[in-house]
Formats: structure tokens, C-alpha cells, sequence
């Protein structure tokens, strides 16, 4: 076959348990640059592979901030300061009315940052990306486990890592062409 | 939302899911209806009558715009007729959705899997075809967008003490925020079919709408975080809609509208009548694309105990309307509940309370909760129930208030229905394309729920 | 023609768009070399005008009547016949009137744009005159309002003369001279008749008659007297289907010569009304009796008076009674008859029940109690008393009632007698009965109609039409302000200008001459009838203007006569002009012995109508809109009978009935009016119209048919019969109780003149407190001005004035039937009438809803838009530019004062109209939410003035529209934070109270509350 760059070294899995289980050795083995794929989320599988830090959280609760501030703001801005008037004999800040709308724009950011906050964390949208030069990675959308170990990763050696795959018990080992 | 709480909980025996399932057979089973399967006869025939439809309420708002509201029914003092009545209904239909994936995802409700992508669809057709009436029940539909805030030349905003503008706001949150959730859930499963279709077009446009999501651990794990995030807030989002609905009337002085009960029993009855749409789609789905397996028994049954819940919380509603009605004292509020009882509209009082009250109370017997057609029967006459009660709060609320000298009656036109049934057209319409296009199951989540999911202790 | 013309022509089309190149030139030669230089350019646009003129004309139903009955394509309709009416020039071109006229206020040079100007004038309905004041904006009248200088109107007004501007600029009024349809000139109707008249002149006019309409113009009498000098032979003729006979037969009967009647109301201390509608439009000095009724109905003042009414058709007047009585209007002779032997023969009841009584009749208890009563109250105010007699009662019920008046002395005290206000006081029925003779006889050989309908509104049995038609008569000429039912059957039409367009003068009812001033040139360049009879007269050339000014001239000689003639034109009136009371001998009265009516066989009444009286004002949109006082019917005029009565024959409202009336038969709708006398039906005359135009033509039914010449107002003998199906009516008012199955609503409240006395705050229902709220209330106190209004329910008699006024004053368009009936009438300002308890006899009630202005309004915390908002001096304002038409507001509006453009509503295109409108009110569209503004224009209007004067407004100079052409001072406006101001004082009377207070919208206008004064006797 052609030379290419290699992008990493894929393990297939039959099921999300041998996953799990060769993702913890490869990660106590010592390899940090990887990662691993599967049909659905698998709650193990993150920390398996030492993924710990996640965003999500903080970015919503600013959006949230932001959202309800903003809301109650302007509606505060609008009634007292750039054009009050007299409306049915309320006061210009009459707050109780203003409570609904602060609430739905802290929702409305909130859950705007959340989505996108998560796709930009993700680093999504990628149409393109290595691991899809695998064949068999079409069924990582279907019923098939996949583990990959880059190979930016500094214990990375085609040979060693090969091997220490093999060990792993997996369906098919195949190289990733970057 | 306790109430729907139990009866779920109570019920573990029937499975959510048919036996003989892996992986692979979900995958196709579900995967297949967009892909492979070739689109039938009836599917066409039932678009095209939806899309005739959505044709005939688009030339009654044409001549709308042309001519003025004045060719709907609606006069002084009924000033809201139809459109508000049709806006609440289906607003109100748009709930089940979210709900679903919402509030039964954090009460962890797996049963939820199987429906809630297309109950999240039919939200979103709900709330769009909920949209349509705002916009153009005002007098002058093309300025409708003076409802928003946005910097203009006459440095005028918004009154913001309006429960129309806080409608705005909820309404298009809650659309945007449905939106998002729906799209978010899509997306793994848009890989799915990418990944499964043969034709390069398919897997062109599948492939840009899922992003390109590949199933990282990463990716799974700030997706789960983001989507949990999501459904708590869309779960007081969604409560707050129909509150704020609610508000339209309750703010208001008028008889009949000006009364604390209505955001707990709007949001009861917004439920309701959700749950109710969603089994009249999810009946006929599950029978033409052979989906027994995935919306099973228990999934009709739990719907069935929902509307059971929330129709005796409506039931409650309108006990305390007619309570406080007698209890106040007041002279209005009397002549209101005498008005709803005995006036000129008594025909669908009596009719909305057989629909919301008495016909569901068969739901109790475990025979009719879990027989479709019956189920299919009573959603029908809830929906109408539900469009009824609507109809009692707005026009005949409006038609006596306060001085009888400006009591009067209101009779809709053909424009009023030819709009009406043509946003139930578009709104079939709609969850035909979708049902055709999209995966209306969510297959990444069923295959959670199938035991070879679990990741066992080594 | 000339080339100057040419020019002329041509600069005149690129100025006024309009139809251009209609006319070939040669004919366009031919009509101008006839006319003279300042006529030119109106016949030019007579021409223009022909072409969809005579189309009109050779229809029997203007085009696409047929469509009216949906609404819809109805207003297409309207619009599309306003823009084909459009004139060269109509719209721009009006010019100042040549002859020097006297503003009101202010002179002429000093006009400055958007400053109106008024001028005084007078408004002529069956020969009495209602002087106003017409606001003129650069040349153009917009509205019309009382004159408060003059002793008839004090200020106020009655609903045609409100009404009457709109007929003004009505596009479908004639618009050319016509001959047998084909348009022509004057100078062509100058050549033509040229020749008969001389013809005449041989035989001294024995051909010649002239009909007219009741005239009380001196110096049109003085004209016609003339022209029968000229031609001794001549007749003139006088007919108007509401007549005056009766009122001056009675008084023939009873004094030998047929003088004026006229009260003094604000003398008497008992008023006894039979039959007589006293206080609506159309009675001869209603305005200003109504003012001095109201003057004396205040609770406060410690002599209230008291009205006893006996009636046969629910009127305003019945409404405002303290005691009243629903009797068939045959029975009111009986009436009038025991009440005299009560205290004359000092008979009982017993001697009552015997023959010539009316205790005849049915309802025998109730009415021997009134009766008694009535003649008691009477005697004890002996020359503080009077009895009003209904027109149509028959002469004998007048004399009687001369006769009692005399006895209790009231005669110079609440009744004096003065010749009559109309300049030929013949019997006008026999007058055009003699005119019909002549025809069929072939001894008239010219008929001048000047005015009038007759073809429409003559006796049925005199087959007026008939004889019109197949007498052939050579010269048949007809003078009037539309191509009606008349001008079809004459060979000659002339369109008539209007009273606005032209030069006269007329007596009020107490016989002061007011002049005529015309605020505008002749729109379509019509002829007055002065000119017309000029013409007989042998003088075609004089104008209105030197005919009128000629005339007074004479009667006024001297140096001083310009000085004279500005100050009457200045003020509205001739000095000196009114009638001297007239010394009266009462004959001993012959009374004819009393026929016993026949309780058994049913009555039907003949009625003026309320809005567009005897037909001539049916394409006026504004009156036929106009909700009638008591059923609150527009656009119809159904046949109202009893409850009673309905309930035997198992109707309902809305059913079609079948009258007969010998041997004629008549189907038309019912509709069941609370406190009609039984076996009694009444019809209202001067619907059905064939040719009255856009509005006018086949609305309602037309009952001139069954009105016989003998029989003009009533006559019992009629069948009626079910004749099933239905007709669609449309009334204005959802509800007229306000009583509902969970206790009655206290909108209008009342009280005896005791119970008031006893509890004078029992109007005062417990309103919140204005301290209780969690907001800090807006600082009203620290404006200038806050502005409040109080409506005096007491004074109120619902005459509908107030209504029509705002209309003018605020641009409000007329929504047409069809809207009417779905609930989309427009009216900013609307007359609620409520009847409560005994529906055979009920009380009825009058309230006037305007926008209350809530300073805690609940319609502006909901638009979204921030549409309408209060203004610092507690105005709610609308803002229409920014209003989307979400309708929250008129939903959250309690009082339901809101209204909605549901479709254009308003006239875009019609010129007329836009010369009509008023330019300080803006015109609105489509989709936009409407309502009163206490007529802000008005405010700021004379802000600007206080503020250049550097001063506050005065109480006395502003008035709302309203409350200027309220003839009972029943509306005051004006500023609420000067505790001095009329409507503090009026807020500060016990008896005010706010309409739904409990609300606690904190209405700025609120309510007098509605104090009677019954007779203790008959208190039950």
C-alpha cells in the first residue's frame, strides 16, 4: 500500500465492555495522546481514556448570566431612562412586569451557550477528520468500538504500539492515515 | 410534575423495548424507513392532502393581508377570536415534546427514548404553527416586528408590561431552545446516516448536518454534560411557556381572564393535550412502520396515565374557577359561570366539560390504556376538549363583560376555519417530511437502553 | 372659444386632476357660449360630470346595488362610485364665495391656515330655523355648532342640522341640470321655459303652480308673493309629508285663526306631554326646550319639575317622564278629555268609567290613577303648569288642551301664542290634494316643484306619482338636491344648491329671522329656490345675495342698513325679529262629542323617523348610522309593537309581518319595544327609498303606502299578519337591561327626588381607596391642567346630538349595515339606553358612554407597542401611527369605548369627503385602534392661544364637540385641578359617581347619577 504519514494506530471492539477494559490498560500503560469511539455514549469510557476537564458547565452559567442581565437591563433602560412614560399609572420601573422577559432571556442564553459552547469545545463542525479513511469506521456509528492511540503520542512507535494492541484482544488493528 | 411521576414509575413490568434486539437491528430497523425503504403510496396521498391544506391557509392569509381582519368573526367586544384561541391550542399541543425530553430525561425515564425525537418534532411544527397567529391577528401584520425591541429611527421600544411582549419572548425561546435540544439529539444519529446511506447526495447532506461527529469519548462526554444542561432548562422553560400564555388573560380585567388558577392549570392542560397529539401521531406511526417493538405497550400506557394526571388537574381548574366564580361574591365573575352554564355558547361548555373531564376517566380501566384505537379515539376528543376550553376562555369570556350594553356574540367566518384546519394541514405536513427524512426514533439512545449496552465490571 | 378659455382650460386640468378630455370640444363650444365668464368653469364641470351622471340617472339601482348585501364588496362599491363621481377640480378648487360674507369671529384678511373660522347661519327643517355656527377651515365648512348667542339654540343643536354638512358634500347629490335625462344648461332651461311663461302671461298664470316645501323665509314669501301678482291665475302650493295641520286646525278650533304655540318650559313646574315627542329633533323648538327642561330637572336647585307623558310610541320624551303612560294614540283624546271634566265636572272615577272616557281602555286602573293624579298636579300649579299636544294628535285634542291651558291661566306664563313661523299656514294635505285636482283636471300647464319629494311622500291615495306621469303636463320642472323619486317623473331637473351653497333666511320657531349665509360657492354650481322663483319673478339674473339683501333692504331703509346688515350677519339673527305674543280670545269651543275607539282593533302609528325624518335625509350615512334613540336600530326602520301584543301573536324581533291596511298590503320586519301601548303598531316613514343614492337607496322599508290622506298619523283597522321568515336588523346596543340572572348591574343609578334628599351620596359606591396601591401614584395634582369631564344623567334626554357631533368633529367613518349588524359601528361617543321593570311600562334610562380616560387605564398596561400611554394632564392617548391593531386594549377596556378598523372603514378617495374632513384630526386607517380623545385637537387649539397670551386656559373657552352641541348642558369638560372650574363643582355633587369604580380604573369621566320626580300619589 502506499506510504502515508500515519495519523495513529485503530483497535475495533465488539462491545463497549472490551472498550472500556482496553482503554484503561492503554491509558495505564501510558499512553495519553488517544482516544476512543462508540455508537453511543458510554459513561466509563471518558475517564477511561483520563478525560477529566469539561467546560460545558461554565460556559452556561455565563451565558445564563449574560442572558438575564442583559434582559432585565434593557427593559430597566427602556422604562426609566430612554423613554419613560406613563403607562396605566405605573411606575416607570415597575420590576414585576419585567421579570418574566429577564427570565426567558437567561434561558434563551443559556441554553445557546450551552449548545454551542459544546460544539466549539468539540471542535465541531469537522467534516472532515483521519479517523474516516478507515473503511470499518463507518460502524463506529453502528454497532463497532474503536480505540486509537495518535501517533503524536511520545511512547508512540508503529511496531511496540502495534503489539501492544494485539494484546488488547481486538477485532482488526488498522492504521490511520493522516 | 409528580403526578406523572408515579404512574410511570409504577409501571416496570412491560418492557420499553422488544426482545431480539442488538445493536445492528435497531440500527437498520429505524435507519431503514429514511434509507433503504421505498416511500408508499399512502404517504404520498397523505402529503399531498396536508400540503393542499397548508396551499388553502396560505390564500386566507393572502387575502387577509389583502382586506383587513375584518373578514374573520371577530368584532367589539370580541376582539380575539379564532387565531388567539387556535395560538393557545396549539401552543399548548407544543408541550408534550420538550416535556418528554426534558423533564423525563432528568427523571430518568429510559421509556422516554423511543418517543421523544418525534414528539420533539411535533413540537416544533406545534409551536411553529402556534407562531403563524400573532403575527397575523394584528390589525397590521406587517408591522408585527414592532414587538420586538430593536433600535429604530422613532427611538420608541416595547411596552414591556405587556404579556403580549412577554409572550414574544417565550414563545421564540422556547422555539429556539425546542429547536436546539431537537438538533442536538439529532445530531449522532445524522452520523448514523451518513454512515448507513448509499447515495452520495444522502450522505453529502447528512454528512454537513452531523457536523461531523464521530463518537469521540470527548465528545460523548461534553455532549451528555451540554444535553442534561439543556433539559434542565428547558424544564422550567417549559413550564413557563403556558404560564405565560396564561398571563394574556389572567393580566387582563375581564371576567373569566381575571383569575390566579390559570398558569398551574394552563400548564396541566398544555400537557394534556401534548401527551394527547403525541399518541394520536405515535399510534398510526408505530402501526404503518411496524414500531411495536420500540413504542411499545408500556409507552401508550405511560402517555395514557400522563393525561390522566394532568385532565384531573384540569378538572381542578375549572372546579376553582366555578368555586371562586359562587365564593367571590362578585357580580361578574357570577354572571360568568351563569353565562358559561346557561348563555348562548352553554352547547360547547357542556361539550368541552364530557371532553376534558368525563370521557378520560375511562383511562383508569387498564383495557382502554392499552388498546391503540381507543387511546387514538380518546386523544381525538381530548384535542377537541382542549380546543374547546380555549374557545370558552377567550370569545365567550369577551362576549359579556361588564356593561350589557356592549354585550355581543361572535360567529367565525370561512376565514377563520380555512385558517384553522390549514395549520393542522401544515402541521402534518410537516411530520410527514419528517418522518420520511429524519430518524424519528433516536437511535443512539435506543441502543442504550439494550442490555448488550451495559458495560460490565471486569 | 376664446383663447384666454383655452388657457384657461388647460391650466384648470394640469391644477385639478380629475377627468380630463371627457367632452368633445364642439359640444363643450356650444354649452359655454351660453354661459357667462364666472359660471364657465362650473359648467365645464358639469360636463365632466355628465357621463357617469347620466348612467347613474338611466338605472333604476346605481350600479352594483345588487352586491351590497356583502359587506365586502359593498365598500368596493362605495369607493369605486366616489372616485367615478370625482369632479375636474373638485378637490382643490373651491372658491371663496363672491359676495362679502361676515365671519363670526374673526374678518376674513386675517385668516391664517389651520385657524377655522365661523360663520353664523341657520339650518331649515319643516320651515323652523336652527341657527348654528358652521367652522370654516380656509373656505372649506367642517362642522357645524350651535350658536349659544341665539335665544332658539343657546348653543345647542339638534341631529339634522349636525348631519347636514355631511349632505353638503354628499357625492351623489345632483349634480347637473337635466332634461329628460340629457344634461344641460341653465341657459338652456332660461330658453326653454321662456317661451310658456309669456304663454302664461296672456292667461295670468292660470297654468302655473308652484309646490313647495313649508315656508318660513320672509323674503321668499315675500318672492312668491310677487310672482302671484305677476301671474294672478297662479297657485301656490305648499306640502311636507310632516306636517303642522293639526297644530293649526286645533288652534282654528279653538281661538278662530291658526296661531304658533310656543312654551316657556323654564316656567312650568308640571309638564303634561300628550303624545307630544317634545324633546327630539324635529319638534319645533326642541332645542331649546330641551335646554330649558334640563335647566329645570337639577335635584339641587329645590324646584325640579315634574313630566307626566302619555304616549303612543316609546319616545326620548316617554323615556325622561317621571310618570308615564303608554296609551294608543286614538285614546289620547279620551285622555285629554277626563282630565278637563276631572276638574271642570269635579267627577270621580265612577263618573270616569261612563261614556266619552277613555277608562275604556284597557289597562283601566293605571290609567284612572294617572289621570286623577295628573289633573290633581296640575291644579296645584296653576299658571306653573302646561300641556304639550303631540303634532299628529287631531285638532280637537289641541283645543282642548288651548283650552285647559287657558284655564289654569298658563297662557303668558308657560304658553303664549304668536302668528305662525310658517309664511303660508294653509292645510297643506288639502293644498296638495287641490294641486293633484288640477293635474288630473289638465289645468296646469307649468309645475314648479321646488324642493321636496312629493312623488315619494305624498298621500298614497293621491297617486301623486301617477298623476305626475300620465297627466302629461308640458313644463315639469323640479328643483332639488338629488335626482329623488320627483325629479324621475319631471321633464326638467335642477340641481338645487345647498343651504351651505347658498343665500336665504328663515324664522325659528319663535319667530326670530336668522340670515343665510352660504359658507362655501355652490359645488356644483346649483340654484336656491330664491333664484328659482326669482326667475318666475321675471328677474333670472339676480343673485341669491341681492335677492336676500334686496329684501331686508326694504325692510330696513335707512343709512344704517350696512351696519345693520353686519351685525345680523355677525350674529346669526335680525334684532327685533322675534314674534310679539299674541292677544288670543279662546271661542267657546265647539268640541265634537267623543267617538269611543275601538279597544279591540289595532292602531297604527305614522312616525317622523328619529334619524332620517320624512325620508329626506336617507342617504345621509351619519343619520342613517345613527342608533334611534330607544330601540338603538340603525340603517332600518323595523315595525315596533308591544310585548304584549308579540307575545299574543307568538313574534319575535327580526320576524317579517304582514300589514294591511284597506286592501293594501306591506310585509316588513318587527321589532318589540318595551312600553309600546298594546294593540298598537308604529311604523317610521322616509325609508325605502328608490332613488335617494348610495346610502340611502333600499334601506329600510318605505310605509308612505299604507298613509292615507285622510289618515296621515294614525288610524286603527290595520291587520297585521305573520308572514314568516326574517330580515336582519341591525342595532347598536348588545343588551337595553341591566339586569342579569346574578343581580342587576348599578350602571346607571337612580334615585327618587325623596330617597335623594334623604341619601344624597347614595350614587356612591365604595371605590377603593386611592392610597391603597403599591405604587407611587402619578402626580396628577402638581399639572396645570387635569382634564375631567361629568355627564349629567339627569339632563341627559338622549337626543343623540352628542353622538352626531363627534362624528364630524373626530373623522369617524360610517361602517354600513352589513358592519353594523356583525358590531362594528364606530361611534367614538354612544347613547346607552336601558329599560328596567315592567316591560309594558318600564322605566327607561339614557347614558351617554364616552372614553372614561382612567387615569389607571387597564387598556395601556397591555399593548405591547406602547400604542396608547397617558399624557401628564391625564389624557389616554392614542397613539394611531404606532398602533399594530393587536385589539388587547378594547379586550381589557371595560367600557368597551374602543373601536377597530376591521376593514378600511374610511373614505380614501371620494374628494367631497376629503374637503369634508377636519384637518386637525387625523384620518386612520386600516387595523388601527380608535376612541375619544376629549377632543385633544380642541385642547391644544386653545392652549396655543392661552400660551401666546401667556395666561391658563379658561374654564368657559374650551369645549369638548360634545359638550358644545349638547342642547341640555348635560356634558362638562374641563380642567379637574382648578377647584373652581364647572365640572370640580359638578365632580364635588354628591350624586357623582364613576361607572365601575370597584374597578378601580379611576375614571375621569364620570356620572351624575339620575334623580326623578314622581308624584308621591302615584309612588307605588
Amino acid at each position: 500500500m502506499k506510504h502515508t504519514p500515519i495519523y495513529g494506530l485503530m483497535a475495533e471492539f465488539d462491545s463497549a465492555s472490551e472498550l472500556v477494559a482496553a482503554a484503561r490498560q492503554t491509558h495505564a500503560a501510558g499512553y495519553s495522546k488517544i482516544d476512543a469511539y462508540s455508537p453511543f455514549p458510554v459513561e466509563e469510557l471518558a475517564e477511561a481514556i483520563g478525560f477529566h476537564r469539561n467546560g460545558v458547565p461554565l460556559v452556561t452559567l455565563i451565558g445564563g448570566l449574560l442572558g438575564g442581565l442583559s434582559g432585565y437591563l434593557l427593559q430597566w433602560w427602556i422604562a426609566t431612562v430612554s423613554y419613560p412614560v406613563n403607562v396605566g399609572g405605573k411606575p416607570y420601573h415597575s420590576w414585576p412586569s419585567f421579570i418574566v422577559v429577564t427570565f426567558e432571556m437567561t434561558i434563551l442564553f443559556a441554553g445557546i451557550f450551552a449548545v454551542f459552547g459544546m460544539l466549539a469545545l468539540n471542535g465541531l463542525p469537522m467534516p472532515y477528520h483521519p479517523v474516516f479513511n478507515v473503511a470499518r469506521f463507518a460502524f463506529a456509528t453502528k454497532d463497532r468500538f474503536f480505540l486509537i492511540i495518535f501517533s503524536s503520542d511520545p511512547r508512540y512507535s508503529s511496531v511496540e504500539t502495534r503489539r501492544f494492541l494485539e494484546s488488547l484482544g481486538p477485532r482488526s488493528i488498522s492504521e490511520v492515515p493522516s | 410534575m409528580e403526578e406523572q411521576k408515579q404512574p410511570v414509575a409504577l409501571e416496570s413490568s412491560a418492557p420499553v423495548i422488544g426482545p431480539g434486539h442488538s445493536f445492528a437491528t435497531v440500527t437498520d430497523k429505524i435507519s431503514a424507513i429514511v434509507l433503504t425503504r421505498p416511500t408508499s403510496t399512502g404517504w404520498f396521498v397523505g402529503f399531498g392532502v396536508a400540503f393542499l391544506l397548508t396551499m388553502m391557509m396560505l390564500f386566507a392569509i393572502g387575502y387577509l393581508f389583502v382586506r383587513g381582519t375584518g373578514i374573520w368573526g371577530i368584532t367589539i367586544p370580541i376582539g380575539w377570536g379564532f387565531a388567539i384561541v387556535n395560538f393557545v391550542w396549539w401552543i399548548g399541543i407544543g408541550h408534550a415534546g420538550t416535556l418528554i425530553s426534558a423533564i423525563l430525561l432528568l427523571l430518568r425515564q429510559s421509556w422516554r427514548n423511543s418517543i421523544n425525537r418525534f414528539a420533539e418534532a411535533m413540537t416544533l411544527f406545534a409551536v411553529s404553527a402556534a407562531g403563524i397567529f400573532p403575527l397575523i391577528h394584528v390589525g397590521r401584520p406587517w408591522l408585527a416586528y414592532w414587538l420586538f425591541p430593536y433600535p429604530n429611527t422613532m427611538n420608541y421600544w416595547p411596552q414591556f408590561r405587556s404579556p403580549l411582549v412577554w409572550d414574544v419572548f417565550a414563545v421564540s425561546t422556547y422555539f429556539t431552545i425546542s429547536l436546539l435540544f431537537w438538533f442536538v439529539g439529532l445530531v449522532p444519529d445524522l452520523a448514523t446516516l451518513r454512515d448507513r446511506s448509499q447515495s452520495r447526495p444522502a450522505q453529502i447532506i447528512y454528512g454537513m448536518l452531523a457536523l461531523g461527529w464521530r463518537g469521540s469519548a470527548r465528545h460523548w462526554h461534553r455532549y451528555e454534560t451540554a444535553y442534561l444542561l439543556l433539559a434542565g432548562l428547558a424544564t422550567p422553560l417549559v413550564l413557563s411557556v403556558h404560564t405565560v400564555v396564561s398571563f394574556d388573560f389572567a393580566v387582563g380585567i375581564v371576567p373569566g381572564w381575571h383569575t390566579t388558577i390559570f398558569p398551574p392549570y394552563f400548564v396541566a392542560g398544555a400537557i394534556y393535550s401534548g401527551f394527547a397529539m403525541v399518541l394520536m401521531l405515535a399510534i398510526p406511526i408505530r402501526k404503518l412502520y411496524g414500531l411495536e417493538d420500540f413504542i411499545t405497550e408500556r409507552h401508550l400506557q405511560n402517555s395514557a396515565k400522563v393525561m390522566l394526571a394532568t385532565g384531573l388537574i384540569v378538572a381542578y381548574g375549572y372546579a376553582i374557577e366555578a368555586f371562586m366564580g359562587w365564593y367571590s361574591g362578585n357580580r361578574y365573575d357570577a354572571f360568568t359561570l351563569w353565562n358559561r352554564l346557561h348563555g348562548p355558547y352553554a352547547i360547547p361548555y357542556w361539550a368541552l366539560l364530557i371532553c376534558n373531564i368525563f370521557v378520560p376517566q375511562v383511562l383508569w380501566i387498564r383495557k382502554l390504556r392499552t388498546s391503540p384505537p381507543a387511546l387514538f379515539l380518546i386523544s381525538g376528543v381530548i384535542l377537541v376538549g382542549m380546543w374547546l376550553e380555549r374557545f370558552i376562555i377567550v370569545v365567550v369570556s369577551l362576549h359579556r363583560d361588564f356593561l350589557t350594553s356592549s354585550w355581543g356574540m361572535y360567529y367565525p367566518t370561512r376565514w377563520d376555519w380555512m385558517t384553522y384546519i390549514g395549520t393542522i394541514g401544515m402541521f402534518l405536513a410537516a411530520m410527514f417530511l419528517f418522518v420520511r427524512i429524519l430518524p424519528m426514533i433516536s437511535i443512539f439512545e435506543m441502543r442504550t437502553l439494550l442490555p448488550e449496552a451495559e458495560v460490565k465490571p471486569e | 372659444m376664446t383663447i384666454e378659455e383655452q388657457n384657461g382650460k388647460q391650466r384648470r386640468e394640469d391644477v385639478c386632476p380629475g377627468k380630463k378630455n371627457q367632452l368633445d370640444l364642439d359640444t363643450a363650444r356650444a354649452r359655454i357660449a351660453e354661459t357667462k365668464g364666472p359660471e364657465f368653469w362650473r359648467s365645464l364641470e358639469e360636463l365632466a360630470g355628465s357621463s357617469e351622471f347620466q348612467e347613474m340617472m338611466h338605472r333604476e339601482f346605481p350600479k352594483g346595488a345588487s352586491e351590497w348585501l356583502d359587506a365586502v364588496s359593498r365598500r368596493g362599491f362605495l369607493k369605486l362610485m366616489g372616485a367615478s363621481l370625482a369632479m375636474a377640480g373638485m378637490t382643490a378648487c373651491t372658491k371663496q364665495p363672491l359676495e362679502p360674507i361676515v365671519p363670526y369671529v374673526r374678518q376674513p384678511e386675517e385668516t391664517v391656515p389651520g385657524r377655522p373660522l365661523f360663520y353664523a347661519t341657520a339650518f331649515t327643517l319643516g320651515g323652523y330655523a336652527t341657527p348654528m355656527l358652521v367652522e370654516s377651515h380656509l373656505y372649506r365648512p367642517t362642522k357645524i355648532e350651535g350658536n349659544d348667542k341665539h335665544p332658539a339654540s343657546l348653543g345647542g343643536t339638534d341631529v339634522f342640522a349636525q348631519a347636514s354638512i355631511l349632505e353638503m358634500y354628499d357625492p351623489d347629490r345632483s349634480q347637473t341640470i337635466t332634461y329628460l335625462g340629457d344634461v344641460r344648461t341653465w341657459g338652456d332651461f332660461l330658453k326653454s321655459i321662456r317661451g310658456p311663461l309669456n304663454a302664461q302671461k296672456a292667461v295670468q298664470g292660470s297654468g302655473i303652480r308652484i309646490l313647495t316645501r313649508t315656508v318660513s323665509s320672509p323674503a321668499q314669501a315675500d318672492q312668491l308673493q310677487s310672482v302671484l301678482k305677476l301671474y294672478p291665475q297662479a297657485k301656490w302650493h305648499v306640502y311636507e309629508p310632516i306636517n303642522r295641520d293639526n297644530v293649526y286646525a286645533g288652534a282654528q278650533m279653538a281661538f278662530g285663526e291658526p296661531v304658533e304655540t310656543q312654551y316657556k318650559l323654564e316656567n312650568a313646574d308640571v309638564i303634561v306631554s300628550l303624545d307630544a315627542d317634545f324633546l327630539s329633533a324635529g319638534f319645533a323648538g326642541n332645542v331649546r326646550y330641551i335646554r330649558d327642561f334640563a335647566k329645570r330637572r337639577d335635584p339641587d336647585s329645590g324646584n325640579m319639575n315634574r313630566l307626566y307623558v302619555a304616549e303612543s310610541t316609546p319616545s326620548s320624551t316617554g323615556a325622561k317622564a317621571d310618570h308615564r303612560l303608554p296609551v294608543r294614540a286614538v285614546d289620547i283624546e279620551a285622555f285629554a278629555r277626563d282630565l278637563r271634566r276631572i276638574w271642570e265636572s269635579k267627577s270621580d272615577f265612577v263618573a270616569l268609567a261612563g261614556p266619552g272616557s277613555g277608562a275604556a281602555w284597557a289597562h283601566k286602573h293605571e290609567y284612572l290613577e294617572m289621570v286623577s293624579a295628573v289633573a290633581e298636579d296640575l291644579k296645584a300649579h296653576s299658571g306653573s303648569s302646561v300641556i304639550i299636544v303631540g303634532d299628529h294628535q287631531p285638532p280637537v285634542v289641541h283645543a282642548l288642551a288651548h283650552a285647559m291651558n287657558q284655564a289654569l291661566g298658563n297662557v303668558g306664563k308657560t304658553v303664549i301664542y304668536t302668528p305662525p313661523v310658517d309664511a303660508n299656514p294653509v292645510n297643506q294635505t288639502e293644498s296638495l290634494k287641490n294641486l293633484v285636482a288640477d293635474m288630473r283636471a289638465g289645468k296646469v300647464d307649468m309645475l314648479f316643484i321646488l324642493g321636496g319629494n312629493p312623488a315619494y311622500d305624498a298621500p298614497a291615495d293621491f297617486g301623486l306619482a301617477d298623476a305626475l306621469k300620465n297627466t302629461n303636463i308640458p313644463v315639469r320642472v323640479h328643483l332639488g338636491l338629488y335626482q329623488d323619486e320627483t325629479a324621475e317623473l319631471c321633464q326638467w331637473h335642477l340641481n338645487e344648491a345647498h343651504y351651505l351653497e347658498a343665500w336665504g333666511d328663515a324664522r325659528a320657531y319663535d319667530g326670530t329671522v336668522s340670515i343665510v349665509q352660504p359658507l362655501i360657492a355652490p359645488l356644483y354650481g346649483g340654484k336656491s329656490i330664491y333664484e328659482m322663483v326669482a326667475l318666475l319673478a321675471g328677474q333670472p339674473e339676480t343673485s341669491g345675495h341681492e335677492i336676500v339683501q334686496g329684501y331686508w333692504k326694504k325692510q330696513h331703509p335707512g343709512a344704517d342698513f350696512d351696519a345693520f346688515w353686519r351685525k345680523s350677519l355677525h350674529d346669526g339673527w335680525i334684532e327685533n325679529t322675534a314674534f310679539q305674543p299674541k292677544q288670543v280670545s279662546l271661542k267657546p269651543v265647539q268640541i265634537p262629542d267623543y267617538a269611543a275607539s275601538d279597544a279591540k282593533s289595532i292602531e297604527i302609528n305614522f312616525r317622523r323617523d328619529p334619524s332620517v325624518y320624512d325620508g329626506r335625509f336617507s342617504n345621509n350615512g351619519w343619520l342613517q348610522e345613527l342608533p334611534k334613540p330607544m330601540s338603538k336600530m340603525a340603517w332600518d326602520n323595523p315595525v315596533l309593537v308591544g310585548p304584549a301584543m308579540a307575545e299574543r301573536m307568538g313574534l319575535r324581533s327580526e320576524d317579517l309581518i304582514e300589514l294591511e291596511l284597506n286592501g293594501k298590503k306591506l310585509t316588513a320586519p318587527v321589532w318589540i319595544q318595551a312600553g309600546h301601548p298594546d294593540n298598537s303598531v308604529t311604523v317610521f316613514l322616509g325609508y325605502g327609498r328608490r332613488r335617494a343614492g348610495r346610502a340611502g337607496t333600499g334601506a329600510g322599508f318605505d310605509m308612505y303606502p299604507l298613509r292615507y290622506n285622510a289618515t296621515p298619523w294614525f288610524t286603527t283597522g290595520v291587520a297585521v299578519t305573520k308572514a314568516g321568515g326574517t330580515y336582519k336588523l341591525a342595532t347598536t346596543q348588545g343588551y337595553q337591561t341591566m339586569d342579569t340572572p346574578e343581580g342587576a348591574r348599578p350602571l346607571v343609578r337612580t334615585a327618587s327626588l325623596d330617597e335623594y334628599h334623604k341619601e344624597p351620596d347614595f350614587a356612591r359606591e365604595d371605590e377603593p381607596p386611592a392610597e391603597l396601591t403599591l405604587y407611587k401614584p402619578y402626580p396628577y395634582k402638581e399639572e396645570p391642567y387635569a382634564w375631567g369631564m361629568t355627564i349629567d344623567l339627569n339632563s341627559c334626554v338622549g337626543c343623540n346630538n352628542c353622538i352626531v357631533a363627534c362624528q364630524s368633529e373626530n373623522n369617524i367613518p360610517v361602517v354600513g349595515k352589513e358592519q353594523c349588524v356583525i358590531g362594528r359601528h364606530m361611534h367614538w361617543l354612544r347613547v346607552d339606553a336601558y329599560y328596567q321593570g315592567d316591560r309594558d311600562n318600564p322605566k327607561a334610562y339614557f347614558q351617554p358612554v364616552p372614553c372614561m380616560q382612567c387615569e389607571n387605564a387597564p387598556c395601556e398596561v397591555v399593548c405591547p407597542v406602547g400604542a396608547t400611554v397617558h399624557s401628564t394632564e391625564g389624557l389616554n392617548d392614542m397613539v394611531y401611527n404606532r398602533c399594530v391593531g393587536t385589539r388587547y386594549c378594547s379586550n381589557n377596556c371595560p367600557y368597551k369605548v374602543r373601536r377597530f378598523n376591521f376593514l378600511l372603514f374610511q373614505d380614501w378617495e371620494t374628494p367631497q369627503y376629503k374637503m369634508m374632513r377636519n384637518p386637525d384630526v387625523t384620518v386612520r386607517s386600516r387595523g388601527v385602534m380608535e376612541k375619544c380623545t376629549y377632543c385633544v385637537q380642541r385642547i391644544n387649539h386653545r392652549r396655543i392661544d392661552a400660551e401666546r397670551e401667556d395666561r391658563k386656559i379658561q374654564d368657559t373657552e374650551l369645549q369638548t364637540a360634545c359638550q358644545q352641541s349638547c342642547p341640555a348642558n348635560a356634558i362638562v369638560f374641563g380642567n379637574i385641578n382648578d377647584p373652581e372650574s364647572r365640572v370640580s363643582k359638578l365632580k364635588a355633587k354628591a350624586r357623582n359617581y364613576s361607572l365601575l369604580g370597584d374597578l378601580n380604573t379611576r375614571p375621569r369621566t364620570t356620572y351624575l347619577a339620575e334623580i326623578r320626580n314622581p308624584n308621591p300619589e302615584l309612588e307605588t
